[in-house]
């Protein structure tokens, strides 16, 4: 949350605790999750004895496939909860809730991010991508269109979270080769096992976008 | 020729022929649009974001519910205060044994009740208590501030264990669930009689089906009728059982699961917790989400059993087996659930053998129970058949392939010697290596290892039959004309990844002539679709697929007594042509669908479809063989599989494309079992689940799969299995994987890997 919010929090109690760590990842300088890793400083850190009940909510700013939302967010829920559970957006997956495999993936500037690992209230003021912001208005974008002609999904629980790997490690690398590829999707499970049809799936999304 | 109507119809399309009312449907020469190779039907749904999961849905008011687990695997719950849960914010109701919305409630495993909440814990994760709060995270709040007092109570979490006799006992009357014996001719005397006997005992680890979606469901009410959201391979099974725990009539619990992200069986029933979710539901008057954590999928939502088998085998010189002696050992856990349910079926019926002997023994442990996980039994069987075999022939000098093959049965032998309508064993074998290039290959590895110390080759296969697979009654399908030719399909059955709904689309459109996107499906939704069994046992396509073309032949039948009043001849003298209904013995008398007066008055005909008996005195089986080469770093144990071939006899291949999928699909789960899954109990102390998630138990990664597999169907013409002629798949397609990885291996490092997984620890512990 942006400082200015600061001062809506009730003090609360007082010393180190769990949820003061939160508070201080949630605003403080460096994140030490994996997904969050590239989410940089951010304004001033609370100081610990500031530490604020969980069930007090903080209004934030997310900025979600170029629209503005204003949302009040605990300050422990993740992103993957904001965007399913308040925002009701259904193309970002929970399959763990603990970065183990990659349902939730969305992309924050453009990276890859686990949304689970990733709280709320760190990705204000980030460019967050969904795979409802690959779509162009009701056409599937490239990525989902290899994905659809090499059914590279099976149940399709894991897809969306493999779609915007995918379309992320394109963005960073718009031609790669066969290991790139499943190196780019290894965070991303599939228990159906359609890993094969991904991998041609982003053979050819890489092909799509370069027309 | 059939005209092209523009939108709906495919133009030039030779539709097959109505048979006679009552008559049976021709057995399909060669189509137009099944067997290509199409994409899914519901694709735009399912990667737009648009396709709504159990887990995706969010209704007014919802709230959301968690339940509090035991935490030990033997324990009786001595005192309970979930006080401090009802004071937390956003806590809307707290339910746990002695709620009187509990009392009575029971809970079946098999034909073993139990009541709901059990103050007498039997595995880590029985149900205690189940909370429902304004937020998830002010539910686990609560859970968390529920005091419980437990009696620890001693446990057993190794079903090797179990039947000795200081074991505790999980129920009173002991551990053993059941056994099971079967002898076909004299396994001693066929053992006698070999050129040479090997004796081996075998392992396999307990397997966690950790579907992508978790486990869960939302359930409201609305009045007397319970409305339930479930990720679920069968809405139907789910409405049976939660109207029998709520002694509802079935007409008042609807079931809903359009979409599910993915089950393996794990999800052919619901769990406690759709019935806490109901009850929450029901005492708070609010929706209630419960999805449960992935943690607690790992503990309480089942799993494939552990088994520990032993089997001798004899071979002659010639190839000729003389006789199979298998015992086997395995868990159901908790409650009775099959824990060693068909792990004797590939010995008893894959390859031809006069003298079998198979016993088994199902044992009760301190751990959740089991569920049917893809094959039950079968990948447990075959890691030890399939190894078995190519330990003989070794022993004899044969060739592993030559031997299987001089071991094809034309029968089933386990069912008293009645035929298949068709095997396609033999191809399998035959033509997969022929693709694979076998002989090759095995030469190329052995020479690659004469000259690389650190990094060896090996190729391996196994072969496989799957006891179902031919499908069967019940099902009932229905299929609207509507009267511009637009198309709904009507069926209760699951799409649980397997491309269901896609294939069903096809099988209308071969016979109705339409395009395949103009069939609007509606499935899995008990309150408004047709009755359907569980999508399980790889019968989904065999049961359904005939019965979407009955309906559909049901819609043709219909149409042409329509059309013979507009035409003024007998029906019996017309052809359904796709868009229009021609006269036989005139020509010129025509008329577009489109066009039939009753259609466009009433506006739509509905054809009504029954699955028809399968054949008597035949069995309907999938069969199929597997080959793998891959390679082994005998420094560091690392296995990279290198590629993969399926050649499958699963009859008419509907979807080309779906159907290479759950080849490949079905590999990779068999990856895991063969190298990197196992569920671990700390045994020895607290009998606890040690890797209850992704990261310490690991499921095989995008590293570590081949980007090399390959879908090799061997379609046979298989009239009588049903009227499209299409077998099971699904489950097959991972019953060989595993062994065959342990056959390359066997090549490879000259070691017999008996116990699965195959890690890189198990690899050095050998080398
Ligand atoms: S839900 Fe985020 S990694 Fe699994
Ligand atoms: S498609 Fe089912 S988990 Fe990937």
């Amino acid at each position: 949350m942006g400082s200015d919010d600061q001062g809506n929090h009730d003090a609360g109690r007082s010393g180190f605790t769990r949820r003061g760590f939160i508070q201080i990842m949630g605003t403080g300088a460096v994140s030490a999750s994996l997904a969050g890793a590239a989410i940089a400083a951010r304004s001033k850190p609370v100081p610990p004895e500031k530490v604020m009940d969980a069930e007090n909510t903080v209004k934030i700013r997310l900025h979600v496939n170029g629209a503005q939302h204003a949302v009040l967010v605990e300050p422990r829920w993740t992103l993957l909860y904001v965007l399913r559970e308040a925002f009701g957006m259904t193309g970002t997956k929970e399959g763990c809730s603990r970065g183990e495999c990659g349902a939730c993936t969305v992309l924050i500037d453009d990276i890859p991010r686990y949304a689970c690992m990733t709280l709320a209230v760190e990705a204000e003021g980030r460019r967050i991508t969904t795979l409802e912001g690959l779509m162009s208005g009701e056409q599937l974008g490239p990525v989902q269109n290899a994905f659809l002609e090499e059914d590279a999904y099976q149940c399709g629980y894991c897809t969306p979270g493999q779609i915007m790997a995918v379309e992320g490690l394109l963005r960073n690398n718009p031609a790669p080769n066969l290991d790139e590829i499943r190196t780019g999707v290894s965070g991303n499970l599939c228990r159906c096992g359609a890993y094969t049809h991904i991998f041609r799936a982003a053979q050819k999304a890489a092909d799509l976008k370069k027309r | 020729m059939a005209q092209d109507d523009g939108i709906y119809y495919r133009q030039g399309l030779p539709v097959p022929e109505t048979p006679e009312p009552g008559g049976e449907a021709d057995f399909w020469k060669t189509t137009e649009i099944v067997g290509k190779r199409v994409a899914r039907v519901d694709g735009y749904e399912r990667l737009s974001g648009a396709a709504v999961y159990p887990s995706d849905i969010k209704l007014p008011n919802m709230i959301y519910g968690a339940i509090l687990r035991c935490p030990h695997p033997h324990a009786r719950i001595r005192k309970l205060n979930t006080d401090p849960a009802r004071k937390k914010p956003g806590v809307r109701a707290v339910i746990s044994g002695d709620a009187p919305e509990a009392k009575g409630l029971q809970w079946k495993y098999d034909d073993y009740a139990a009541p709901l909440f059990d103050p007498h814990c039997r595995f880590e994760g029985e149900v205690v208590a189940a909370v429902a709060a304004d937020t998830r995270y002010q539910a686990w709040d609560a859970v968390r501030a529920i005091k419980v007092e437990y009696e620890v109570l001693p446990h057993v979490s190794d079903h090797d264990q179990a039947l000795d006799d200081k074991a505790p006992k999980v129920h009173e009357n002991g551990n053993l669930v059941g056994s099971d014996e079967y002898t076909r001719g004299d396994a001693d005397k066929g053992l006698a009689s070999a050129d040479a006997v090997v004796e081996q005992t075998y392992q396999t680890p307990c397997e966690l089906h950790t579907p992508m979606e978790l486990h869960g469901c939302v359930a409201n009410w609305d009045g007397d009728r319970l409305t339930i959201w479930e990720s679920s391979q069968g809405v139907y099974a789910v409405q049976s059982r939660i109207s029998e725990v709520l002694d509802m009539p079935l007409s008042k619990v609807r079931v809903i699961g359009h979409y599910m992200g993915g089950g393996f069986g794990s999800k052919l029933q619901p769990g406690k917790y759709t019935v806490l979710a109901a009850l929450l539901a029901r005492k708070t008057a609010r929706p209630v989400k419960m999805i449960l954590t992935r943690e607690e999928t790992y503990l309480c939502v089942g799993n494939r059993p552990a088994s520990t088998m032993r089997l001798k085998a004899g071979v002659k010189k010639n190839g000729t087996l003389t006789g199979l002696d298998f015992q086997c050992t395995g868990p159901s856990g908790a409650y009775p659930a099959g824990g060693t349910s068909l792990v004797d079926w590939q010995i008893r019926d894959l390859y031809q053998c006069d003298n079998v002997r198979c016993s088994s023994k199902d044992v009760y442990m301190h751990a959740g129970p089991a569920r049917p996980f893809r094959a039950p039994g079968h990948p447990q069987g075959s890691w030890a058949l399939e190894q078995m075999m190519d330990d003989l022939a070794e022993k004899i000098g044969m060739d592993p392939v030559e031997l299987r093959l001089k071991n094809i049965p034309e029968v089933s032998q386990a069912r008293g010697n009645i035929p298949y309508t068709t095997t396609g064993l033999r191809q399998c074998i035959e033509k997969g290596a022929e693709q694979f290039g076998w002989k090759a290959a095995v030469k190329k590895a052995r020479e690659h290892n004469r000259s690389n110390p650190a990094v060896k080759r090996g190729v391996g296969m196994g072969a496989c039959v799957w006891i179902v697979g031919g499908g069967g009654p019940p099902a009932t399908v229905a299929i609207k004309l509507f009267r511009d030719g637009s198309v709904n399909l009507n069926m209760g059955a699951s799409d649980i990844g397997t491309g269901t709904k896609t294939v069903m689309a096809l099988v209308a459109a071969e016979e109705l002539g339409v395009r395949p996107e103009v069939i609007q499906i509606e499935h899995a939704d008990t309150g408004t679709t047709q009755y359907a069994t569980p999508s399980g046992g790889s019968k989904t396509v065999p049961t359904e697929s005939p019965t979407v073309r009955n309906a559909a032949i049901d819609v043709k039948r219909q149409v042409l007594e329509m059309a013979a009043e507009d035409l003024e001849v007998p029906a019996a003298d017309l052809v359904y042509q796709g868009a229009e209904v021609v006269s036989r013995s005139n020509s010129e008398k025509r008329i577009r669908v489109t066009e039939v007066s009753r259609l466009k008055k009433r506006g739509v005909v509905m054809g009504v479809g029954y699955r028809g008996p399968n054949p008597e005195g035949k069995s309907v089986n999938p069969f199929g063989a597997q080959f793998c080469e891959l390679e082994v770093n005998t420094g560091t144990g690392e296995v990279k599989i290198l590629r993969f071939l399926g050649a499958h006899d699963s009859g008419r291949v509907l979807d080309r494309l779906t159907y290479d999928n759950q080849v490949f699909g079905g590999i990779v789960m068999g990856i895991g079992l063969g190298l990197t899954e196992f569920r671990q109990l700390d045994a020895k102390n607290t009998g606890k689940l040690c890797n209850r998630n992704w990261h310490d138990y690991k499921l095989p990664t995008a590293l570590d799969v081949p980007a090399d597999m390959e879908s090799l169907p061997i379609e046979i013409d298989d009239p009588e299995a049903n009227n499209t002629g299409a077998k099971g798949l699904g489950e097959p397609v991972t019953i060989p994987t595993a062994a065959a990885i342990a056959n390359a291996l066997y090549m490879a490092t000259g070691v017999r890997f008996t116990r699965a997984p195959v890690n890189p620890i198990e690899i050095r512990r050998h080398l």
